[in-house]
């Protein structure tokens, strides 16, 4: 298997937030990596990623007209800006815990 | 000719720069045919926050900031004719207004029309039966539901020259201007939807013109210590092309517009608003020159029967202190400041759980039991500047106090050279959403 590569140098991405529920949309610099995008970012290497935050359950959305994936993390913000006790209570920054997935190279 | 209206916002949120709206203002007097100005400056927890400063004062309760985003463009706006739409009246849009027309009342626009866009404040007619009871002992202290653009329409159409409104929705900001300057029914949910992708993409402000956006060497953004207001055209066609102001900074660019299209939508094919459901699940964004990008594809499906409410709480204190560790063995001595003060909170306040990050290391990823950070130490190299940060959530204000205090301590009993502590408390508002029959919520207008 070659090496693999990091996903925030194919993709950018912004994160969301209502209550405790982030949202998190991923688009691929390439639109002509989108196919591979679909494939490689499964629901379940998201889950991997987030484990740590135990999203109760997850979301995975294409929007091909966008090359988008819109991914809905239900209770992944510790309370949100509600309740949470940690310092990005919005969850603003977890865009790029997604964009620090490794994938198989396109 | 196909006519075609334009819609601008000068703020995204209540802390926004109050500097950027100015040009947007400039920008829009140079232009032909209806122009709007809207100013978002609500979240989730400002109708708490501005409710409870209403309590203590009946002449405030509009949002902290409202003059500072609309003394500059005041009169600029009147001179040519640009409405200035704004949910920054917050949880008190009359006493805005009542300001406003103070303020007007000795300069050349004495005569101004300022209309408020009522109804959307449940608590303040009583009609507290559709909100749910806090449910771990907090107090209510503001419900406020999510209205539509209808009272935003009917002022404009009445000829208001500024709109003072409630917890009117965000897009619909924009959808009362569309709706006013082309004329679509509020039954053409096509038309709803588009206008309200519309309103979506500049509600946020500059989060379209290339601000949040910026990550050197992968997404570079032109100047972007100021970033222009965004400023939408829309055509009575349905074609809708996203700009900015001329000569500001910034970008508009298909990646900018998918970005914020997305942003806080769940399922994209049912976003829910009170104008409409809007799907954009055939939505496409196309460069049409630089700077402007033009969506197209959104589809709309009848508004929902329902509205959003949302409870605003209190009873709950956050306070935050840090402690930081530079230098050989930082990062050992700010864990052993991290063990310490797990063990002197177990003995000061056994059910108050802390939050704990150790910055340099694992922070704004971290979770509250500290796994990720945990993880990250596991494989962590040396780190030579370490700040350790406590964060704690609880009903007694006392106790987190005491709890600071002790991580203060470090200095005379913790690990060696730690410094630099800083801590605060401050009150922790929250919110519940609920929702209810959108016949329960009718929305007035009022002028000033």
């Amino acid at each position: 298997m070659s090496t693999p590569i990091l996903l925030a140098d194919y993709a950018h991405a912004r994160a969301g937030d209502k209550g405790n529920t982030l949202s998190i949309a991923v688009f691929p610099f390439d639109d002509d990596h989108y196919a591979w995008l679909c494939r490689e970012l499964t629901t379940e290497r998201v889950r991997a990623q987030f484990a740590h935050r135990n999203p109760s359950t997850i979301q995975r959305y294409e929007v091909p007209g966008l090359k988008a994936l819109n991914f809905v993390l239900e209770d992944t913000l510790e309370g949100g800006v509600n309740r949470s006790a940690g310092l990005d209570r919005h969850g603003k920054s977890l865009s790029y815990l997604l964009l620090a997935i490794e994938l198989p190279k396109p | 000719m196909t006519k075609t209206i334009y819609v601008g916002c000068g703020a995204g949120f209540a802390n926004d720069r109050p500097d950027a709206a100015r040009s947007l203002a400039l920008d829009l007097a140079t232009r032909q045919g209806p122009r709007y100005l809207m100013f978002e400056l609500l979240a989730e927890r400002t109708l708490a926050e501005t409710q409870m400063r209403r309590l203590a004062d009946a002449d405030t309760g509009y949002a902290l900031r409202l003059f500072d985003f609309l003394d500059p463009v005041l009169d600029l706006c009147l001179d040519a004719g640009i409405p200035i739409i704004t949910n920054g009246g917050a949880a008190n849009p009359r006493a805005a207004a009542r300001r406003l027309r103070k303020q007007l009342a000795s300069g050349r626009h004495s005569t101004a029309k300022i209309a408020c866009v009522l109804g959307d404040d449940l608590l303040e007619q009583g009609q507290t039966q559709w909100a749910p009871q806090p449910s771990d002992g907090r107090e209510t202290v503001s419900i406020n539901v999510y209205v539509g653009a209808d009272g935003i329409v009917d002022a404009l159409n009445e000829g208001a020259d500024i709109v003072l409104c409630g917890r009117v929705s965000d897009p619909s900001l924009a959808v009362g201007a569309i709706r006013h300057g082309l004329g679509w029914a509020a039954d053409d949910w096509d038309k709803m939807a588009i206008a309200t992708a519309t309103g979506h993409l500049l509600e946020c402000c500059t989060q379209v013109t290339g601000g949040y956006f910026a990550h050197p060497g992968r997404k570079d953004v032109p100047n972007p210590a100021n970033p222009g207001c965004p400023i939408a055209e829309i055509s009575a066609d349905g074609s809708v092309v996203i700009g900015k102001t001329e000569e500001s900074g910034g970008c508009v660019t298909v990646r900018t517009v998918r970005e914020q299209l997305l942003y806080e939508v769940h399922d994209p094919a049912a976003y829910l608003t009170p104008d409409v459901i809007m799907d954009l699940s055939a939505v496409t964004a196309q460069a049409v020159g630089p700077d402007r990008v033009a969506i197209s594809g959104v589809r709309g499906h009848p508004r929902p029967d329902t509205l959003k409410g949302l409870v605003g709480l209190r009873g709950l204190w956050f306070g935050e202190g840090e402690i930081s560790y530079a230098g050989p063995g930082a990062l050992a001595r700010a864990q052993l400041a991290r063990d310490i003060l797990r063990e002197r909170f177990a003995q000061l306040a056994p059910d108050v759980s802390p939050w704990i990050d150790l910055s340099g290391v694992a922070s704004v990823f971290n979770d509250h039991q500290g796994q990720y950070l945990d993880r990250q130490l596991s494989s962590a190299i040396a780190l030579d500047d370490v700040r350790v940060r406590v964060g704690l959530l609880h009903a007694d204000r006392d106790l987190i106090n005491i709890l600071l205090q002790d991580l203060e301590s470090l200095y005379t009993n913790g690990p060696a050279g730690g410094g630099g502590v800083r801590r605060h408390i401050s009150e922790a508002l929250g919110t519940q959403d609920f929702r209810l029959p959108r016949e329960a919520v009718p929305t007035t207008v009022e002028w000033f």
